[in-house]
């Protein structure tokens, strides 16, 4: 429906538009009340630049994140930032090369300069498919081992999936966001968000289609819902007979099939809650309800 | 807390006389996915289609009334939906979508919501998701032992099977009826159902099964505002008699009972596997809890 235009005789004031944002900034007022953005930097390791891209993908909604919520102080591909500066969240995509040192260096850096390290994606996580790399490979012959971020230093908050989605960057966003910086409340709802993915952090940086045969049906665990196979980035999963098939030659080892089982986490004081997140993190991103 | 957050509860059926024919009970989950496709609700919905061998499902995109009534139905063993959620999003571009599952399935997909890591786009297209109750799920395997070894029936001759009462039951084409107790049944239930904590679905946007209701009736739950605001507009165009849930027999009473009795006994199992092995300095060693 095309929008009409305002009576000429009341320039300032546009119809729809205006009104809307104006209940949007009322709302979000009331939800944080915080004025304080949080720093954050992407910091690129050996991967594709997939992560960020995804990050970027949230289209408006990056703006909005930037915005209302974030400084982005460091980032290769988007600030002319050149050395790893202090930060509240640093967003690390791609694993480490140990053949090159800068890598090896700024990775300890980002740990240093970080109060939280995310390990965004999958290579940063897992290795994913930089696991593959035997060295040999045109220009740089030498370079063959790659670890993810976190066998060399720690990190809280792990992100799995090639990419992560745009969503999934979004909503851990608004949620750190709110660990640092909202209220009583919203820490505690925020932190109890995060908990499953700072254990993920913790469980160990190997990853693999196996694990939903190890860690889930061998458990006794798997009910056959099939969110595996949805998850699967190179389609390696066919459910057969109510179970996942896992055609581990295709697998390239990003953990997205297990991290989004609900059997691998399922914390019912989030999940109960999943209508009211969902509406505070579309109220958080400027979309109203009706 | 057993069963849920909800608005509201009735006990319904569907007032198509073609969706009821074919349908488990009330015709509920037909009738509001048949709806909401036609009101642009939603564009298509994932349900358990038929496959290629009797009685074993195929998850399919539904995107026609046609492909919905041809999904009608209980079949007692696993139909991986979730499986094609991305798929909807994806290869058939819906926007909006809609999906049954069992509680689990909806769990899944409210987890999918939440910790989208692995699905894009897919958080904010969920239009519709419709829970049904659930006491435990069969492999096909075990579906086959059940109708085939123990009603003596053969898969593709059996119409409809069902559950209640305590009895499994298997109607063939011919009208003839084998039942057993459900007791027999239990050995083939699925594992992974045994730490399941949700009878109802609470984490539906509406629910629905037979428990509570008079025979071809059905009980719905409408539980979250989109949930509420597509029952009522169902309601609002005639597509489902109701009848108020104090009303019928057996009730909400039986509802909770059986509720109850699935968590408690599936605490149970996860309590049991807290002290399932045993280390060296004598304390327990665990298997795996998902809810931790």
């Amino acid at each position: 429906m095309p929008v009409r235009e305002a009576p000429v005789e009341k320039p300032d004031l546009k119809p729809h538009d205006v009104i809307v944002e104006k209940k949007v900034e009322e709302e979000s007022k009331e939800e944080k009340p915080v004025v304080n953005k949080i720093s954050v930097g992407h910091v690129h390791m050996s991967g594709c630049t997939g992560c960020l891209v995804s990050f970027a993908d949230n289209y408006e909604g990056l703006f909005k994140i930037l915005d209302d919520y974030a400084d982005l102080v460091y980032c290769l591909t988007l600030v002319d930032v050149r050395h790893i500066p202090e930060m509240d969240v640093a967003l690390v995509e791609g694993s480490i090369c140990l053949q090159d040192k800068s890598s090896v260096k700024e990775i300890r850096e980002t740990r240093e300069k970080a109060k939280v390290v995310v390990a965004l994606g999958a290579c940063a996580c897992y290795g994913n498919i930089t696991r593959f790399c035997r060295g040999g490979q045109w220009n740089q012959p030498q370079q063959e081992s790659y670890l993810p971020i976190g066998d060399i230093i720690d990190v809280d908050i792990y992100l799995p999936a090639c990419p992560p989605s745009s969503q999934a960057i979004r909503n851990i966003c608004v949620m750190a966001y709110l660990l640092l910086q909202g209220t009583d409340e919203q820490k505690k709802l925020a932190g109890a968000y995060l908990k499953p993915l700072m254990d993920l952090a913790k469980r160990g940086t190997e990853a693999c289609g196996c694990d939903l045969m190890v860690d889930v049906i061998n458990q006794g665990l798997c009910m056959g819902c099939g969110t595996c196979a949805a998850s699967c980035p190179v389609r390696a999963i066919e459910m057969v007979y109510g179970k996942p098939q896992i055609d581990r030659d295709m697998c390239i080892k990003c953990g997205a099939c297990y991290t989004q089982c609900p059997r691998s986490f399922f914390n019912f004081d989030v999940m109960n809650q999943f209508e009211s997140i969902t509406e505070i993190i579309n109220s958080a991103m400027g979309k109203g309800g009706e | 807390m057993v069963l849920g957050n909800y608005k509201s509860v009735c006990s319904a059926r569907s007032t198509d006389s073609g969706i009821l024919s074919g349908a488990q009970d009330g015709g509920i989950v037909t009738q509001l996915f048949a709806f909401a496709l036609e009101e642009g609700i939603i564009d298509g919905a994932i349900v358990a289609g038929p496959g290629e061998e009797a009685w074993r499902p195929e998850p399919i995109v539904a995107t026609t009334r046609e492909e919905l009534l041809a999904a009608r139905g209980t079949k007692y063993t696993i139909s991986p939906n979730m499986s094609l959620i991305k798929e909807a999003t994806r290869s058939y571009g819906l926007d909006k979508v809609g999906i049954v599952g069992t509680p689990c399935q909806i769990q899944a997909l409210r987890k999918a919501q939440l910790y989208p890591v692995a699905m894009r786009d897919v958080p904010d297209k969920i239009a519709l998701a419709v829970g049904i109750f659930c006491m435990e799920n069969f492999p096909y395997a075990g579906l086959e032992a059940i109708v085939e070894d123990h009603c003596a029936v053969k898969m593709e001759s059996a119409v409809k099977m069902d559950i209640g009462k305590g009895k499994f039951s298997t109607y063939t084409e011919r009208g003839a009826v084998s039942q057993i107790p459900l007791k027999a049944t239990h050995k083939y239930e699925q594992p992974g159902c045994h730490v399941c904590l949700d009878y109802v679905s609470n984490l539906a946007d509406i629910s629905t099964g037979s428990v509570g209701s008079p025979d071809g009736w059905s009980t719905v739950f409408a539980r979250t505002k989109i949930g509420d605001n597509v029952w009522a507009k169902a309601l609002a165009a005639g597509c489902f008699e109701t009848k108020p849930i104090e009303e019928v027999k057996p009730g909400l009473e039986l509802v909770t009972k059986l509720a109850t009795t699935k968590i408690t006994k599936n605490q149970k199992v996860l309590d049991g596997r807290a002290n399932f092995g045993l280390r060296a300095d004598g304390s327990a060693k665990a298997l795996r809890n998902p809810y931790l």
